[in-house]
């Protein structure tokens, strides 16, 4: 299963960033927000200029203008934290898909497969909390395995905003009992107790903690430490392609794996079919009577929604299904769809003869690169560059068409070493082809020849010598290209090499 | 008589052909490989698409050799912009000398795989794909058993299927429906100007299934195959037996 990550952002002065944005002659004047609450007037967020002066939310309005009497007090528009931090979200979708919002002042982004398209997990938090800082929100930003842990680092964590995977209990250690988001009562409580930081109470016994705390303190922790899913109530709430299938009894059997394989594929074909979708990977999971739960994954190279090619994917992966002492539940994720063109069923048995875009052809594929490996497929298009190593490159896709035409106005040979190969040669200058060569320890006397081409390096990719290419035929009829590398010179000894193996 | 005992016998061996699996050619199928002479030497004279046919490449000479005559086959075979799927340990095939046989080298899928059993496993699995042109494997040995379940795949999907064997000393009994050898020979070209004419070669057909083997002397002209008709009775067959 892939790694998750999460990324806890905490806006730390939203309100107040949000009031200087509007108004920029805020920027020099401490201000606080205020909340009429119960009779009184609270401080619910002050800027930094406030806090200086040790005006912290909580506070009664007056006793801060009490201290700062040119304080200027603004009246809070009641869910204003709510909507900034939508809009706050909804541009963090550029980042990953998965956003939630994290009241009354931050966000939790489910980046888990997200951090290596900006390099890496540094350079990503590092882009979106610069960003973030750059349009005037004072933010902090820390990363981890899961998103309690995220979001204790990111208020209370000194050093490291990264925590690296697997370490959020070494992370958590130092930090205060508050960390864990938790009621302020439980804070409260904790702190009397003198527990001023979660190593203090980590180790104590689990029943023992939930009888003096209640069990909201248990569930923080675990999910802190990841012993616990947390769900994220998402900004764009993605439906799953999700299927379950319960056993009444344990499977154990191959041919039940496979039949129920087959249900879950077919449920989930058919809702994807409805929708126009195809699906691109799967995951199958087989929970077993033990606790353990497995998994297999398949990939397509089209989207596909159909049920006996998806099937034949799984099957060659069945017998890596040890079910030991029964299977009880199956689920099927697509965690990755597409749509796919309408006239697929209708391509289906038509022709006979394959075109690129054929579906026998695409699962085929599918199920060679289920098997060996998607980078031992390969398929060539021809490129502008007179180079001969560079003149194919590798299709990204099956229906990539080439954008050039292929050259066959020179003679290439039919197989090319993935190197040259040196040769020794006797060669009378300055441009004629030798005399003969000799190759692996054999010698080739040379009856026929083509050329000189000459081919050049092209300076604006690389340097180097040039090459002169021969066709040349020994006396056995066999045709070989050679080539030499650079101009003849008198100090040096060219070099000359075999290329390849004409037809 | 004598005619109707002939006709009778003629009769047996149409039957007998069409029990091993040689069906009678389609119309629309007749000479379009430009095989000329060469498909007289098959069953019913037509060269066997939907079938295995083996070439021995010693040398990466005789590789190329046999990857060029191939080409031009497969180019017949793909007249419409079929699709082929070449399969491999050592990728070493420059996809751009195939546009010299006629064959779009973007209509190839070139499969790289590390262990010769992976090999036979993709070209099972490819062959058994309806609608492929041609599948070509480059393989160290094969067995009569593995040459077997090739057979029974392109028997039910009709897809021609080239081996290259690179090491023919192994070569022992197969299905294969022909076993081919490619020779390179010194190009001709017409008086005697210098320079490198039309590839050559001489192409042997060491056994074939029901057939008779012979021996030809083939060139491509970048259209087509030129045959020159040697001697039938000077092929020699060293330690081999045809059939």
């Amino acid at each position: 299963m892939m790694q998750r990550r999460f990324v806890s952002i905490w806006f730390r002065h939203l309100l107040a960033d949000w009031f200087t944005l509007r108004r920029p002659e805020l920027k020099t004047v401490p201000f606080i927000i205020v909340e009429p609450s119960g009779g009184r007037i609270l401080v619910i967020a002050a800027n930094h200029l406030a806090e200086k002066h040790g005006i912290n939310p909580g506070m009664a309005a007056a006793d801060a203008k009490a201290i700062v009497p040119s304080l200027m007090v603004i009246d809070h528009l009641p869910g204003q934290n709510a909507k900034l931090l939508k809009a706050l979200g909804e541009w963090c979708i550029r980042y990953t898909p998965l956003v939630a919002i994290d009241l009354p002042e931050g966000l939790i982004l489910d980046i888990s497969g997200c951090a290596h398209l900006w390099g890496g997990e540094r350079p990503y938090l590092g882009t979106i909390i610069r960003v973030l800082r750059s349009k005037g929100y004072d933010a902090r930003g820390a990363m981890a395995d899961t998103a309690g842990a995220a979001w204790a680092v990111a208020r209370f964590g000194q050093k490291n905003p990264i925590v690296e995977p697997g370490k959020q209990t070494e992370a958590l250690l130092s930090l205060p009992p508050a960390a864990l988001r938790l009621d302020e009562l439980i804070i409260e409580r904790l702190t009397k107790l003198g527990f001023y930081n979660i190593q203090a109470f980590m180790g104590m016994g689990r029943s023992v903690l939930r009888r003096r705390f209640g069990p909201e303190l248990l569930l923080r922790l675990n999910q802190a430490l990841g012993m616990e899913d947390e769900h994220l109530e998402l900004l764009e709430p993605v439906i799953p392609y999700h299927e379950r299938l319960p056993c009444l009894e344990p499977i154990r059997t191959a041919t039940g794996i496979e039949i129920a394989i087959r249900e879950l594929l077919e449920a989930l074909c058919h809702r994807l079919q409805k929708d126009g979708m195809g699906l691109r990977t799967a995951i199958l999971k087989c929970y077993r009577v033990d606790g353990q739960v497995l998994e297999i994954s398949i990939g397509t190279g089209l989207a596909s929604h159909h049920t006996g090619h998806l099937f034949k994917l799984f099957e060659l992966k069945i017998p890596t299904i040890e079910p030991r002492l029964g299977i009880e539940l199956f689920t099927l994720d697509a965690p990755k769809v597409e749509e796919v063109e309408p006239e697929q069923e209708a391509l289906w048995t038509v022709d006979d003869d394959c075109s690129l875009e054929d579906h026998r052809l695409a699962e085929l594929l599918d199920k060679l690169s289920n098997k060996i490996g998607v980078n031992s497929i390969k398929r060539y298009l021809p490129q502008e560059h007179h180079w001969p190593e560079r003149s194919i490159k590798i299709a990204v896709s099956l229906k990539e068409k080439p954008t050039t035409v292929w050259r066959a106005a020179q003679p290439r040979p039919s197989l090319m070493l993935p190197r040259p190969e040196p040769i020794e040669v006797m060669v009378k200058t300055p441009d004629y082809p030798p005399k003969f060569f000799i190759y692996k320890g054999e010698k080739h006397d040379i009856i026929k020849s083509d050329g000189p081409e000459r081919i050049e390096h092209e300076w604006w990719i690389e340097d180097g010598e040039h090459r002169d290419y021969y066709y040349v035929e020994d006396n056995k009829g066999q045709r070989y290209w050679l080539f030499r590398l650079g101009h003849y010179d008198n100090d040096k000894s060219r070099q000359w090499f075999l290329h390849g193996f004409f037809a | 008589m004598q005619a109707t005992r002939q006709d009778t016998i003629n009769k047996l061996r149409k039957d007998i052909l069409l029990w091993e699996g040689f069906k009678p050619p389609a119309l629309d199928a007749l000479g379009s490989f430009g095989l000329g002479s060469i498909e007289g030497a098959f069953p019913n004279g037509v060269f066997p698409v939907g079938a295995i046919h083996e070439m021995l490449c010693p040398t990466p000479e005789h590789l190329a050799a046999s990857t060029g005559f191939m080409a031009g086959v497969v180019s017949a075979l793909a007249s419409k912009g079929g699709v082929c799927l070449w399969i491999s340990r050592y990728h070493r095939l420059f996809p751009p000398s195939l546009m010299f046989f006629n064959m779009p080298p973007h209509h190839i899928i070139f499969v790289d795989v590390n262990r010769e059993k992976d090999i036979l496993w993709v070209m099972e699995e490819a062959l058994k794909c309806e609608g492929l042109t041609a599948v070509i494997a480059e393989l160290q040995t094969i067995t009569f058993a593995q040459s077997r379940r090739l057979q029974l795949a392109v028997e039910r999907s009709k897809v021609t299927g080239f081996i290259l064997h690179n090491n023919p000393q192994k070569a022992g009994a197969s299905t294969c429906v022909a076993r081919w050898q490619v020779t390179s020979l010194s190009s001709e070209i017409e008086g005697g100007l210098p320079g490198i004419g039309f590839p050559r070669w001489q192409v042997e057909l060491l056994k074939v299934r029901n057939g008779k083997p012979g021996n030809w002397t083939v060139s491509w002209d970048g259209n087509g195959f030129n045959i020159a008709e040697e001697e039938p009775d000077i092929i020699q067959l060293p330690g081999r037996k045809a059939g």
